[in-house]
């Protein structure tokens, strides 16, 4: 309830709220609001925005509508974000635990992982990946998904490191508690907070990759996403440039909100630094 | 020698990490549709069956997954990376040709995100929820949240096109042929924007860390050792904050250095530079798998490499790291 | 007082909105003559340390002088501005503090910091700097002064980073040095040496010295006059003679009767039969090293052997580093012992798989000694205390009725078990704990430190506490414990532990009256203001 209270007395995080639930809203209504596919020929091409009242934000090289695709790209770019971060920090927190709680060869080995994949520049890795699985919806989130799990893993390992011999802890096993029961019921719960407000830093981090890739037209082509647009935007960008600009503002604006929100967290569930 | 040693043993550490990368990476590329072949048959314009078995054979393909793995291991540690068919020399020598323009991108907008994330860190530390403070706070958040792709593509909007100030893409004017310092000056035109684009969310990454870093520090117990003597704000900053806030900044250097190459790949692209980021894209949508597995090596070489040198520095800078820990 | 060097005059400093009391100090007034230690006594949360800051003008940001002077030199601190104060700060008034570790920049080497006084106030050139460093290193008695000014304070034990503390402290021959619970991190017998050490240099060099603690063995030790205080007041003030032998305020008699006494109560008859018998445990530890080579080997524990009569309290006492925490964890389990027998009901606990330790861990259970980390915050206070019973098949509603019952028990009511730990104080959070350990009704409970981060009355609220469930569930008990004094008190037998080895055992009055190993009176001199240790009267236990 106090972490509540302190969330809205953030400017900075109630801001970052509605910014996140207008692209939520934006997300749901597409559908509704636009009925037609958001890739099929609406109109004439390359109408400016506000030019004409049936395109709000007018229409791209190939004459679909952009204030359509914008909708349909926030559901896009909001279900990779969430799942992959879901993936990112499922595997990050199982990796994590089990290296921080057992140390020994154990961490040793799952930490030898973590490196080979932090070494790897994580964007190179997406090419691969998707060089090798094709680029559909589902391969590019899990893709992602795979590429984020390292950073989440050491912070919940240097979680569980600092607490697994907090006298708490040691509590728990001179009373005689299994592992998985220390690991889950004593350790987790206070390890989760920190990596949870980490996954608004995975999330934000998804959302840009995914759009990166898709700019280089490596994504999934067959659904309407922010990515996708700027890179269609390209092609005309000398004049046209409002096709690129127009779902840049979009994908900023998301990750500003999912980025606020994520420091709102962590100020409300950290009071201390708050102070400073 | 003790930071030598240090360091030493980090880089040894790291050729298991490298060889799991390799192995990894050699393994997830059998699984993908087509081959060398494959590719290669498709730049000629198709071929029969006959002579795709004899090039299969040329290149060692007809072998089992270990044996190809092994004699790619072996031909590397030879520093031969194989052959690119697509560009139809030594993959070796494709990367080279690619490396320079890639690691004067990195290296320039390294400098540009640390020096300016320091200093703006600094004075946000020190106006704590203040203006000054306020302000660069929120930039930071801004620049974070741009995708870096997008911001170049404004960035070309605006000061190629409209005002004509900087060239949209490429490493230097191929139409004249220059020598000299106006090389020089004409390459650094070219950068200008690449090294913003990329160093931007760096740049936001790292004023964030050392606004944080120094807020830490400005708390711990020998700064107040530090005010008791006597010594002004400005001396207590730069002579015992400083330099401990520094610390977190150049883990970030080694932590986020693939990020930074990541990133390169988006950025070369968007400005048509030649270099290794923009050959890995290229070698995605060719299919050209072997010359893909070489950037993999070379990338995370580079990484290891960056993280020898922070270590190093890290080293230099904390004397409580020692040869035995 | 004519030659006062400080003097304070209803000094009052204002805590921010929300904190716990409205004032950190209330209408505060003292004085410090050249050549005097004053002592300032008084719990955690008193008002001491804020003190110490407001002198220095050294006070967080929210919290503010509100009224009152303070008069250093004719001047009044209290209005003096930024540079005037940069002028006294190191210069007229210096400071030490209680952790030396984190007190000395970890960067900057111990000379560079010495150095660092001087030029600051000074124009001395570098070679004059320097000389005088090592001057002051050897004034310290820093063994090689040359090299510790190369050191950085990482690479000097405890005792020695606060010697160079001492030494940059006393650099500029300040008129007065604030000296906030310097000792207190420090193991007995370096608390004593730098005790001396600060004595010698104050005679030597006349300063006045404002000497903040909450102990009053080091009181006794080294006061000339004393200043009592309790929530941001000054209750009592005088003499050491006066304020030690004949207090008049309560809040400082209750203080004086809460210092145990270095002196063992009489013999309890001890049983014949031993329910623990601990023969020949080793514990080592490899740090380091590379395939074998260069490795350091350290022996946390080096043949220990000891015996637990049953009902009987054995205390194992030492300093940092001298493992008998190691020994304890080895006892329960917690660490796994290289070599020896720990025989608990005539069964070899060192040789117990950890699936077996898990099933009989019942009969022996721990005490913490952090009274905040022990605790799960997540956690109600009744379900800390059902989670071993539940763990062991009772069912979870019986668990927690018993846990409300073992509330009463150890002193705590019995609602309070809806609350989380952090609405507890730290006695009540020790409280917890005991109950959380009584709850799987064991034979023996090993109480690691139980009463070290605790407050001098509620720790002796504690140990009552502790002596009494002892008598009523036939409890046996093995106590660790720095602290000599709070030893002599509860245990019937006492072993004495240095660099791993258990260097004399036998019962308390024994060890205590007549130490038969030399390390044993070593540690006893140690402790601070021995006469009065060992005279003054306590409440009985």
């Amino acid at each position: 309830m106090d972490a509540l209270k302190r969330y809205f007395r953030s400017p900075a995080a109630v801001i970052g709220l509605i910014l996140l639930l207008i692209v939520i809203a934006m997300a749901i209504s597409a559908g509704w609001l636009y009925p037609r596919d958001p890739l099929s020929l609406a109109g004439r091409p390359l109408i400016w925005p506000f030019a004409s009242p049936r395109f709000l934000l007018g229409t791209d090289n190939s004459g679909r509508d952009i204030a359509a695709q914008i909708f349909y790209g926030a559901r896009i770019s909001l279900l990779i974000g969430g799942v992959a971060t879901a993936i990112a920090i499922l595997i990050g927190i199982l990796v994590g635990a089990f290296a921080g709680y057992y140390g020994g060869w154990v961490d040793n080995i799952l930490m030898r992982i973590t490196d080979a994949f932090q070494t790897l520049p994580n964007f190179v890795l997406l090419l691969v990946l998707v060089a090798v699985f094709g680029s559909t919806l589902t391969t590019v989130t899990i893709a992602v998904g795979i590429v984020s799990w390292p950073a989440p893993a050491r912070l919940t390992r240097a979680e569980f490191l600092s607490l697994r011999n907090r006298e708490f802890v040691q509590a728990g096993r001179t009373l005689g508690m299994r592992d998985v029961k220390i690991i889950l019921g004593e350790i987790l719960p206070n390890a989760l907070p920190p990596v949870i407000v980490y996954a608004s830093v995975v999330m934000a981090v998804a959302i840009l990759l995914e759009s990166a890739l898709a700019f280089l037209r490596l994504s999934d082509p067959n659904v309407a996403s922010w990515g996708n647009l700027i890179g269609l935007g390209r092609d005309v960008l000398r004049v046209q440039w409002y096709v690129s600009a127009i779902p840049g503002i979009a994908i900023l604006a998301t990750v500003l909100a999912v980025s606020l929100v994520g420091q709102g967290l962590n100020d409300a569930l950290n009071p201390r630094l708050k102070s400073r | 020698m003790r930071i030598l040693s240090l360091a030493g043993r980090r880089l040894a550490a790291s050729i298991p990490t490298l060889f799991l990368i390799l192995i990894g990476v050699f393994l997830l590329l059998q699984m993908a549709p087509g081959d060398t072949v494959d590719a290669l048959m498709a730049q000629m314009g198709g071929g029969d069956a006959a002579t795709a078995r004899e090039l299969r054979k040329f290149y060692g393909l007809d072998l089992s997954i270990p044996a190809q793995l092994a004699n790619y291991l072996w031909h590397l540690v030879r520093l031969d990376l194989g052959f690119s068919s697509i560009y139809g020399k030594p993959v070796a020598s494709v990367i080279l040709e690619r490396l320079p323009p890639t690691i004067l991108l990195m290296t320039a907008s390294l400098s540009f995100a640390f020096f300016f994330g320091l200093v703006f860190g600094v004075i946000a530390a020190r106006g704590v929820n203040r203006w000054p403070d306020t302000l660069i706070s929120t930039l930071g958040l801004i620049f974070y949240a741009t995708p870096s792709f997008w911001f170049g593509l404004m960035a070309i909007v605006v000061f190629s096109v409209y005002l004509q100030w900087l060239p949209p893409g490429g490493f230097e004017d191929i139409g004249t042929v220059q020598t000299g310092i106006w090389r020089v000056l004409d390459i650094a035109s070219h950068l200008v924007l690449p090294t913003l684009t990329l160093g931007l969310i760096f740049l936001a990454i790292y004023l964030r860390i050392m606004r944080a870093s120094m807020l830490e520090v400005l708390n711990l117990d020998f700064v107040r050792t530090a005010r008791a003597k006597g010594l002004d704000e400005t001396h207590v900053v730069t002579r015992h904050v400083l330099r401990n806030a520094l610390l977190p900044m150049v883990t970030l250097i080694g932590l986020q250095a693939g990020t930074m190459l990541g990133g390169s790949v988006v950025v070369e692209s968007v400005f048509s530079l030649p270099g290794l980021g923009r050959l890995a894209y290229e070698s995605v949508v060719q299919r050209d798998l072997n010359t893909l597995l070489g950037i993999v090596f070379v990338s995370a070489l580079l990484v290891i490499v960056v993280n020898f040198v922070t270590d190093l520095l890290y080293a230099r800078l904390d004397p409580r790291i020692s040869a035995d820990s | 007082m004519s030659d006062a060097i400080l003097s304070l005059e209803h000094l009052s400093v204002r805590l921010p909105e929300g904190a716990d009391r409205p004032y950190a100090l209330s209408d505060v007034s003292l004085s410090i003559a050249s050549n005097e230690i004053l002592c300032v006594v008084g719990e955690s949360g008193s008002g001491k340390s804020m003190m110490a800051n407001a002198i220095m003008r050294l006070l967080p940001n929210e919290v503010r002088i509100e009224h009152g002077r303070m008069l250093f030199e004719d001047r009044d601190l209290c209005a003096a501005d930024v540079a005037e104060m940069r002028e006294v700060r190191g210069a007229g008034i210096a400071m030490i503090f209680q952790e030396p570790m984190t007190a000395l920049n970890p960067l900057r080497t111990i000379g560079d910091q010495i150095g660092e006084m001087f030029s600051i106030h000074t124009e001395l050139s570098n070679a004059e700097i320097n000389a005088r460093v090592l001057a002051l290193l050897a004034d310290v008695r820093i063994p090689d002064p040359k090299l510790a000014a190369k050191a950085y304070p990482h690479e000097l034990s405890g005792g020695q980073r606060q010697r160079a503390m001492i030494a940059m402290a006393l650099a500029l021959d300040p008129k007065l040095l604030i000296a906030d619970e310097p000792t207190t991190a420090l193991d007995v017998t370096t608390q004593a040496q730098i005790l001396k050490l600060i004595r010698d240099l104050q005679q030597r060099k006349q300063t006045a010295v404002l000497f903040i603690t909450h102990d009053f063995g080091v009181v006794a030790e080294i006061a000339d006059r004393v200043v009592v205080m309790q929530h941001g007041r000054i209750v009592e003030q005088g003499t050491a003679g006066e304020v030690l032998n004949q207090p008049t305020h309560p809040y400082t008699k209750q203080l004086i009767a809460a210092v145990p006494p270095l002196k063992a109560p009489p013999p309890r008859p001890l049983s014949s039969q031993n329910i623990l018998t601990i023969s020949n445990v080793s514990k080592t530890y490899r740090t380091g090293g590379f395939l074998g080579r260069g490795a350091r080997i350290t022996a946390a524990v080096r043949d220990a052997s000891l015996e637990l009569p049953k009902g009987a309290t054995l205390g194992i006492v030492g300093e940092s580093g001298s493992g008998k925490s190691t020994l304890a964890r080895c006892i329960v389990r917690l660490i796994d012992p290289d070599t020896g027998s720990i025989v608990l009901n005539g069964k070899d606990w060192a040789k117990l798989s950890r699936e077996e330790v898990r099933r009989e861990t019942r009969h022996i259970q721990m005490v913490f000694q952090d009274p905040f980390a022990s605790l799960n915050p997540r956690r109600k206070a009744a379900e800390l205390v059902a989670q071993g019973p539940i763990v062991h098949g009772t069912p979870r509603a019986t668990a927690i009725a018993e846990a409300r019952k073992l509330f009463e028990l150890v002193g705590l009511d019995p609602s309070a078990g809806d609350r989380y730990p952090h609405e507890f104080s730290g006695g009540q959070r020790q409280r917890i704990g005991l109950a959380r350990a009584l709850a799987l009704k064991p034979e023996v409970l090993v109480a690691d430190e139980p009463v070290s981060a605790l407050d001098v009355s509620v720790q002796a609220q504690v140990l009552k506490l502790l002596a009494d469930l002892r008598q009523r569930l036939g409890l046996s008990i093995i106590f660790i414990t720095h602290d000599l004094r709070v030893a002599a008190q509860i245990c019937d037998l006492v072993a004495v532990m240095k660099d791993g080895a258990v260097v004399e055992h036998g019962v308390a009055a024994e060890v205590f009256g007549n130490p038969q190993h030399p390390y044993t009176p070593a540690l006893l001199d140690s402790i601070p203001g021995g006469e009065f240790a060992r005279e003054h009267e306590t409440v009985s236990m």
